[in-house]
């Protein structure tokens, strides 16, 4: 089986509010998962349903291939964006007893947690009280509970946020190393960035239904607009700029350059390649800049949710 | 996987560990008996002041019987003026001065008797002596219409009521108090049990959602489990801390009373003492038997067996109740709304106990009451020792767990949906909303 996490029409209501309306997703094995949307566009209900928190009020949620059950809580971790700790109660007792509740015995489990203390340099905290720890301390520790039992699937809600750039990369690290040994990552965020940098694969919700799923790679083809931003050295800008809306479509574009360019937005179209345009602008000039413009995560967000 | 034990250990744990129940553990019994002390220190202080009081009789048929005792001696002035026994009394700074008049009858005395003093005298002076020049004045008016005053109090005839039950059970006065104080013991417990760590359960479950630690800990464990355990483990840190209360306080009231030579006994109100002087008639030998029969005449199987059962249903009621408002609101102050429902029948059924209970443990009201299961615990408590058919406390019982049920399974609703829920405060259209998600 290919993929780790199957949703089929899964529906909820929540008296007449409908939170999920017919969302199926689907989450290949080994991959880090993007699941975007807009605020109160049902993620957190869909994270919920898939970690039994709420009952779907229909459809199917299959792990592994196997339904949903109880025993599916020790294959899954999470970090909820609405996370926190037991304030008065010591790091080390408070993440023996989360691991326990996750399955683990009492002895593996201390085992493992002073792996991950070390490794994330924060074993001097075994018996300070979270009270005592800032919002990025707790964070951490709140991480190595979530990862401690080696679960299948992983969902991280915000992951990065209260983290200083360091320790955002040093959890950043950890959550591919993760991948790379077998864990599949669900990832919900509004750092398109972090979406980018990270996602294979991605789906986006808006307004309870799924509008859009898929390898991150084939949205952004299909997104594609055919665009290129060039640079050209010419000694009559404004003849060549007319040549040029003649024979394409044309926008100003704004980059910075060494030199006084004509600066252009250029898109194809009618069957031409992109080696048509430069050999057409190569003969009118000097092209110092072509680049493809590539749709970013954060304009298909835009523009997918806008269009909606 | 069984969670259930896990999260009782932590419960328990954090409460046991928590530093102001520690405190509150050691310090409330030894805060509440330091109180003891310090009253009976005061009311012995009080009591131990000898008051002289200057009699002037002028009748000279009463005087006679104020013979001095520990707390009060008299002064018998003789051949003076008013005047003068007042300023002796003043300058010798004596209680107060009574005052008979001059009479040739001594039926005329009743209204010519006068007390002065610097301050009004305390009622217990005032008609300890009363009494006595009534006694005196009642004899001598006996002796004068020519009756033996010895025979009429060789005639009195005291008389003790043996009440029996048409099976033979016997009772006695003796037995209806100890009744009392065993079925208003044990009311009274549960009630405070409930009050105390229910809210200790609510303030729990709220300090659960406003950490935020909610969510992580829903996603390993289901809703009802560790609302269940929730309660367990608090309710055995209150039973611990109740045991350590009553061992401290027995030990320190042991420790006040050797130390201070204080019998506690000497502060029950006056109430209490009426009961205590009907108790001490008999001789006292014959009062401890009394007191031992009776209370080996009390149903104590039954007594004890009702008493866990009832105590752990009513207790396991309410407490779900308070661990539901704990789930459906952010903060403390928001209980209040909702705590008033719960307290009010609670506060019903100890007033209930209380009052018909004692007037008549079978009427119609306490019997109805002690069915009710909201009221059920505390008034069935406090009827049993007077002998409830098994068939009541049966059908009761079951009617407490069919609730106690219920009110689970309906605190279990809200808790599921209420303790994922931020925000605004929910009303009672919502809570009922939330049982359908």
């Amino acid at each position: 089986m290919s993929n780790l996490l199957e949703v089929q029409s899964v529906s909820k209501n929540f008296g007449t509010f409908k939170a999920l309306n017919n969302v199926s997703i689907t989450v290949p094995r080994g991959s880090i998962f993007g699941l975007l949307g807009p605020n109160g566009a049902g993620k957190t209900t869909l994270i919920r349903i898939i970690n039994q928190i709420t009952m779907p009020d229909s459809g199917t949620v299959r792990l592994d291939g196997e339904e949903l059950c109880k025993d599916h809580i020790k294959d899954i971790g999470y970090l909820p964006e609405e996370r926190g700790l037991y304030k008065s109660m010591k790091v080390g007792e408070q993440a023996m007893y989360l691991a326990q509740l996750k399955g683990l015995g009492k002895s593996e489990a201390k085992a493992r947690l002073k792996y991950w203390f070390e490794r994330l340099e924060i074993g001097d905290w075994w018996n300070k009280k979270i009270q005592e720890l800032s919002k990025g301390m707790a964070q951490k520790v709140q991480f190595v509970v979530t990862v401690l039992h080696q679960p299948k699937l992983l969902i991280f809600d915000e992951p990065f946020s209260g983290f200083d750039p360091i320790n955002a990369n040093l959890i950043k690290d950890e959550i591919l190393r993760i991948r790379d040994i077998g864990a599949t990552v669900i990832f919900s965020t509004h750092r398109m960035e972090s979406v980018e940098e990270l996602c294979d694969d991605i789906a986006l919700i808006n307004k309870s239904n799924k509008i859009l799923e898929g390898r991150l790679l084939d949205i952004k083809r299909q997104y594609k607009i055919n665009t290129f931003e060039v640079g050209i050295e010419t000694e009559n800008k404004e003849k060549l700029h007319g040549l040029l809306s003649e024979r394409f479509e044309v926008s100003p574009a704004n980059f910075k350059t060494l030199n006084d360019e004509l600066k252009l937005n250029i898109k194809i179209q009618n069957g031409d390649t992109p080696n048509t345009l430069f050999h057409y602008l190569s003969n009118h000039g000097e092209v110092s800049h072509f680049v493809e413009l590539i749709p970013s995560v954060n304009d298909i967000f835009i523009q997918t949710v806008m269009n909606n | 996987m069984n969670h259930l034990p896990l999260i009782i250990k932590r419960e328990y744990l954090t409460k046991v560990r928590n530093k102001s129940f520690v405190v509150m553990t050691i310090l409330s019994p030894v805060i509440f008996i330091a109180l003891i002390a310090v009253v009976a220190y005061i009311t012995q202080l009080n009591n131990d002041k000898v008051h002289t009081i200057s009699v002037l009789d002028e009748s000279g048929v009463v005087a006679d019987v104020f013979k001095g005792s520990e707390k009060t001696k008299y002064e018998i002035l003789e051949n003076m003026s008013l005047e003068d026994a007042k300023n002796i009394t003043r300058t010798s700074e004596n209680y107060g001065l009574l005052h008979i008049q001059k009479s040739d009858h001594f039926e005329d005395l009743s209204n010519t008797i006068n007390f002065y003093s610097e301050e009004s005298p305390s009622l217990r002076v005032v008609s300890d002596l009363e009494n006595k020049i009534a006694k005196q004045l009642t004899d001598l008016k006996l002796i004068q219409e020519g009756i033996d005053v010895d025979l009429i109090n060789n005639s009195k005839i005291k008389i003790d009521i043996v009440q029996e039950s048409f099976e033979g059970e016997k009772t006695s006065k003796t037995d209806s108090i100890l009744k009392l104080a065993f079925g208003g013991m044990a009311g009274y417990l549960l009630f405070m049990f409930i009050i105390i760590y229910g809210n200790m359960i609510m303030r729990s479950v709220i300090e659960e959602k406003t950490s935020r630690i909610i969510e992580i800990i829903i996603s390993s464990v289901k809703p009802v489990q560790l609302m269940l355990g929730k309660i367990i483990g608090t309710s055995l840190a209150g039973i611990t801390q109740f045991v350590i209360w009553l061992i401290i306080g027995g030990v320190l009231m042991a420790l006040v009373s050797v130390l201070f030579g204080i019998d506690p006994g000497q502060l029950q109100n006056s109430q209490q003492e009426v009961l205590q002087q009907t108790l001490e008639q008999p001789e006292l030998n014959v009062q401890v038997q009394n007191i031992m029969t009776s209370f080996f005449n009390l149903p104590i199987i039954n007594l004890i067996v009702a008493f866990v059962l009832y105590f752990l249903g009513g207790y396991l009621l309410y407490s779900s109740l308070y661990a539901a408002i704990g789930a459906a609101v952010d903060n403390e102050t928001d209980t209040q709304q909702f705590i008033l429902p719960i307290l009010m029948p609670l506060i019903l059924a100890v007033y209930v106990g209380i009052f018909t209970v004692i007037e008549d443990p079978h009427g119609t009201v306490s019997v109805v009451f002690s069915f009710i299961p909201f009221t059920s615990p505390v008034v069935m408590l406090m009827r049993i020792p007077f002998g409830v058919p098994l068939w009541q406390q049966i059908v009761a019982l079951l009617l407490l767990i069919a609730t106690f049920m219920f009110t689970v399974w309906f605190a279990a609703k809200i808790y599921r949906v209420g303790i994922l829920m931020y925000g605004k405060k929910p009303s009672y259209k919502e809570l009922i909303k939330w049982i359908k998600y």
